[in-house]
Order: C-alpha cells, then structure tokens, then sequence
C-alpha cells in the first residue's frame, strides 16, 4: 500500500482542526439541528420533532430580541469607540513618559488581569445605590445628597455596563497601541520635525497611519469579545432592570436556561452570531488595508 | 517676554497638564482593584458601614482567615479551587500554545490554497459565544464522561486559546526573515533543527506573550467553566466567587479576599512576562 504524503502545512494545522472541529463545531452542529426543533430541557424527547423554520420566523418577529440586538450594537459601538479613543489618549500620555515606563505599563495593565465575573461583582458592589463606592464619594463631596440608584435606573445602568466593559478593556487598546508607538521608525519623525510640521501634522500624518494596524487588531479582537458580552451583564443586572439592558446573550442565556426553550434559544444564537461573522471580516478587511498602506501585507 | 521665556513656560505648562492628566487616569484604573484589596482586610461593618468609611480604623485578616476555615463558619474549598485553576489554566496553556505555534508556523512559512478562509474560519470559531457552546458542550461532555473533570476543562480552553495563539504567534514567525532558518539547513541543520536552534529562540518573547494572554483568558474564564463543572473536583476559582452569594446577600469581605487570591498568580505571571509582552507584541502586530 503506497503511504498518502500530505503536505506539511496540513500536518501542522492538523492539531488546531482536530480540536477546534470537536470542540467548537460538533456542539455548533448539534445545536444548528436543536435550533429547527422544539427542544426543551424539560422535555428531552422534543429533541426529535422537526418544526422547520418556525423558531427563525418567531425570532424575526420578537421585538424584545430585536431590542437587545440593537443594544447590542449600541454597546458594541459606545464600547469599543471609547475604549480606543481613551486607550489611544492613555498610550500617548505613557509613551511620553521618560522614567519609570516599566512599573505605569505593569500598571495599566491592571484590569486586564480581572476576571469579567469579578469585574461584574466589583463594579455591582460599587455602583450599589446604598454603600456603593460612586454614592459614597459623591456624598461626601456634597454633589449629590440623594442615593444615586445607578443600577435600577434603566439608563444609569446601561452607563455603569459601558464603565465597567470600558475600565476592564482600554488596557487592551492603550498595550497594543503603545506596542505600535514603540515599532514607529524614527526617520519620517525626524525628517517631519525638519520640514517643519506641527505636532498635530506629524501625528495625524505619521504617527496615525503606522498604529492603524494594531487599532484593527485590538478592534477585532474585542469586537468579538464585546459581542458576547455575557459576564459582567449578568452579574450586574442580569438584563434589568424590566430588560432594559438586555443583551442578546443574557437574553439567549435566560430562554435557554430559565425558560428552558433551547430551540428557541439556539434560533437566535444563530441569528446573533452573523454579527460577529460581520465584524470580523469586516476588521479583518481594514486591517489588510491599513497593512498595505504601509507595504506590509502578504 | 522673549521668545525664550514663552517657550519654557509654554514646555513647563504642558509636562505638569501631561503629569496630571496621567495620574488621573492611572488613578481611575487602579482605585477599583485597590478598593476591592483594601475592603478584603476590613471588617464587614466598615465596608457597608454609612456614612462611609474612607480611612480604614482596623485592618485584620478575618475574612481570609473565614475563607480558609471550616465549611460551617464561611469557609470555601478555597485552596482545591486554586489548584484546580492552576492545573487547567498551565495545562491548557501550554497545549495551546504547542497548537498554536504548529498552526502559526503553518500559516507563516507555508503556501497553500484558501489561507487566508482558513485562518478567518479558525478565528470566527473564538466569535462564539460560551452561553452558545455550553449546552450542546455539556450533552457532548455527558456522553464522553468528560463533565467535571480537569480534562474537559483543559480540552475546551485549549479550543478557546489556539485560534488566538495562532494568530499571534503566526505574526511572530513571519517577523523572522527566511534567510535565517535557510543559512542553517545548509549548514546541515534538518528543518526540525533549525526551527528549534534558529527560528524558535527568536520567536520565544513572541510565544511567551501568546502564552500569557492564553493563561489569563483561562484562568479567568466563568460561564463555560460553570456549566462544566460540578463539585470541588473540577471547580475553578471563577466559579468559587459563586459561593460567597446566596439568593439575597452577598458576603463581600470574603469575595474580595478570594478575589484578591486570584489576581495574585495573574499579576505575578504579567509582571515577570511584560517586559517581553510589548517587545513580542511588537512583532505580532505589525508583520501578522
């Protein structure tokens, strides 16, 4: 029997494709198929009714999913705008610093060592409208003389989430961004600095365009984290006050689980996850381009 | 005023709004993390006391003495649970980061038709959520035995970590010029050799930073965590935190003190590796 050679490049993905098919896409499957059924937890034997597409149709048709999906978005956008214009800002601020650079960058990266369900307690404990720390302190400054119920208020709430996902994660943009200012070639600053640009030229012109390519890389990355944020949502809120934050997750999380309707549930899963499908190529897309633009595709 | 004098003035002005713009924001990142270590050695009275108290008046080690006492008095398996987390999260690290080198290796030094939809495939495969994974993991897990065990664990976050090991290891290799490893075959080295003489020791502070992000993003890890786990036996310190809430209270004091146990290992590990991290980081971006 002649030995099959397969190529080399195929034996070494072999490991990744073995056990990103196992455990990621076997499940997926077997939750693709429980989407087209009536699955409940409670009823195990509705697992083998087949029911077509009416789980997607009553998805379609679900204001509080379509609510959540558009949070979703809204968090998504807000999230990721602020944590890259505050990881950018906190960058620059560290890369100016001229002793000392070792220990801020150690602790900037702080919160990235959290854990998002100690995140979500942490932040629970301190927007608490009764001991919280936030309260706390603006008592005592005299700003406020009433408790402030940041986590009751449909509004306030869904502040304290985006505070919360924006302090655990601008650490991630300021270290990849701060990596780009380090691989910053000196000769363009320096022949800027001859021909006489302003500090807001030599930034917009040199410096903007060079650290594009890791502001695509953290944008990809924590678009996928950010849209399935599940977490620090449900540990603060849970979804409430009356949904008014709900995400899509902890809105699939409470169908699936509370409810028991996992058919349903998985519907909207997969429906939810075109999303990520999007932002990833979508990232992935603009960061080939910026790379080009700087000749270092391929 | 001369030219001189405004331009000092102006320098000075800028370096201390620069100073004080830099504390406030290192003051915003820290203060949260601070206060949970702080309320972890204050009795319980002063952390929900009101008015507050900013000044601690005692600081003792009660809760951390409750935390590893007996199971009646506020104690938690707390030291299985660290094991637990430190079996998983080393073990499935280092799977991953095997994986992910062979796999970054692959898409850095190889040719091959439909690259680029493989590895967007590999990476749309981190995109799913773990509320998403959980149940049909779980029923796969049930079948297999695999539920509350280490191994089940260390099996999921190695799928978890590789697609981003692999992305960013891929960047690292591909920073590494193709003359290097090739001088070393004619010198007579096998591929097998070069990559691990050559090419290996120059991706290692590369590595070393996949390695760390793959630890952190294990050893924090909750929601799959919760659904595979059953009793002290697999049980990771994520999922202990739990045990200091019950339907209606929450015992703070002692969730801080095991809070704190769990960022130490973590900022350890960050410490002793940053150095290497934006050197490595450097490398993974820009070429990846």
């Amino acid at each position: 029997m002649p030995r099959i050679k397969l190529p080399t490049w195929f034996v070494l993905l072999l490991p990744a494709i073995i056990i990103l098919a196992s455990v990621v896409l076997v499940p997926l499957l077997l939750s693709l198929y429980s989407s087209f059924t009536p699955y409940r937890l409670t009823r195990p034997e509705t697992l083998w009714k087949w029911i077509g597409t009416y789980n997607y149709q009553k998805a379609m048709g679900d204001w509080n999913f379509w609510v959540a999906f558009g949070r979703t978005i809204l968090l998504l956008t807000v999230a990721l705008n602020l944590e890259m214009i505050l990881g950018l800002g906190l960058a620059l601020l560290v890369n100016r610093v001229t002793y000392g650079q070792r220990a801020l960058r150690t602790f900037m990266m702080f919160p990235m060592m959290f854990s998002p369900i100690l995140v979500g307690f942490q932040f629970k404990f301190i927007f608490n409208d009764n001991v919280g720390l936030v309260n706390s302190a603006l008592q005592s400054l005299g700003l406020s003389d009433t408790a402030i119920p940041w986590l009751v208020d449909g509004k306030l709430a869904f502040f304290a989430i985006v505070f919360a996902e924006t302090w655990m994660s601008t650490s991630v943009f300021a270290i990849l961004i701060l990596a780009g200012l380090y691989a910053i070639p000196s000769d363009p600053m320096e022949a800027a600095k001859v021909d006489g640009c302003t500090p807001w030229q030599t930034f917009r012109h040199i410096t903007l365009p060079f650290i594009m390519p890791f502001i695509y890389i953290a944008l990809a990355i924590r678009s996928l984290d950010v849209a399935r944020a599940y977490d620090i949502v449900q540990i603060m809120t849970n979804g409430g006050p009356a949904r008014r934050t709900e995400l899509l997750w902890t809105l699939i999380g409470r169908t699936g689980y509370v409810d028991a309707k996992m058919g349903y549930a998985n519907a909207m899963g997969y429906i939810s996850i075109i999303l990520a499908v999007f932002f990833t190529v979508y990232f992935f897309n603009k960061l080939n381009a910026a790379r080009s633009e700087l000749g270092m595709a391929g | 005023m001369d030219i001189n004098q405004k331009h000092r003035l102006q320098g000075l002005l800028l370096g201390s709004l620069h100073k004080i713009t830099l504390f406030l924001a290192m003051s915003i990142i820290c203060i949260p993390g601070l206060w949970i270590v702080l309320n972890s050695f204050r009795p319980t009275v002063e952390i929900m006391a009101k008015p507050p108290v900013w000044i601690p008046n005692e600081l003792n080690l009660d809760h951390y003495r409750a935390m590893f006492g007996a199971a009646g008095e506020g104690g938690v398996p707390v030291v299985q649970y660290f094991t637990n987390s430190l079996i998983i999260s080393v073990t499935s690290t280092l799977i991953a980061i095997l994986v992910g080198m062979a796999g970054g290796y692959a898409f850095a030094r190889f040719k091959f038709k439909g690259k680029t939809w493989i590895f967007i495939g590999l990476m749309l495969t981190r995109a799913v959520p773990g509320v998403a994974l959980s149940l049909p993991l779980f029923i796969v897990m049930a079948k297999t035995g695999l539920i509350d065990t280490h191994i089940g664990l260390i099996i999921v976050y190695v799928a978890m970590n590789v697609p981003f090991t692999i992305w960013l290891i891929d960047g690292f290799f591909r920073q590494i010029p193709h003359e290097l490893a090739e001088a070393a075959e004619i010198d007579g080295c096998t591929r097998w050799q070069a990559f691990w003489r050559v090419e290996f020791p120059v991706a290692r502070a590369g590595i070393a930073s996949a390695g760390i992000f793959a630890f952190l993003t294990s050893w924090n890890e909750y929601a799959l965590a919760s659904q595979l786990t059953r009793s002290t036996f697999s049980k990771t310190m994520p999922v202990g935190l739990r045990d200091f809430t019950s339907e209606f209270t929450i015992n703070w004091g002692g969730m801080c003190a095991l809070a704190v146990l769990m960022i130490i290992p973590a900022l350890i590990l960050t410490f002793i590796v940053q150095k290497h991290l934006i050197a490595g980081l450097t490398f993974g971006g820009v070429k990846g």
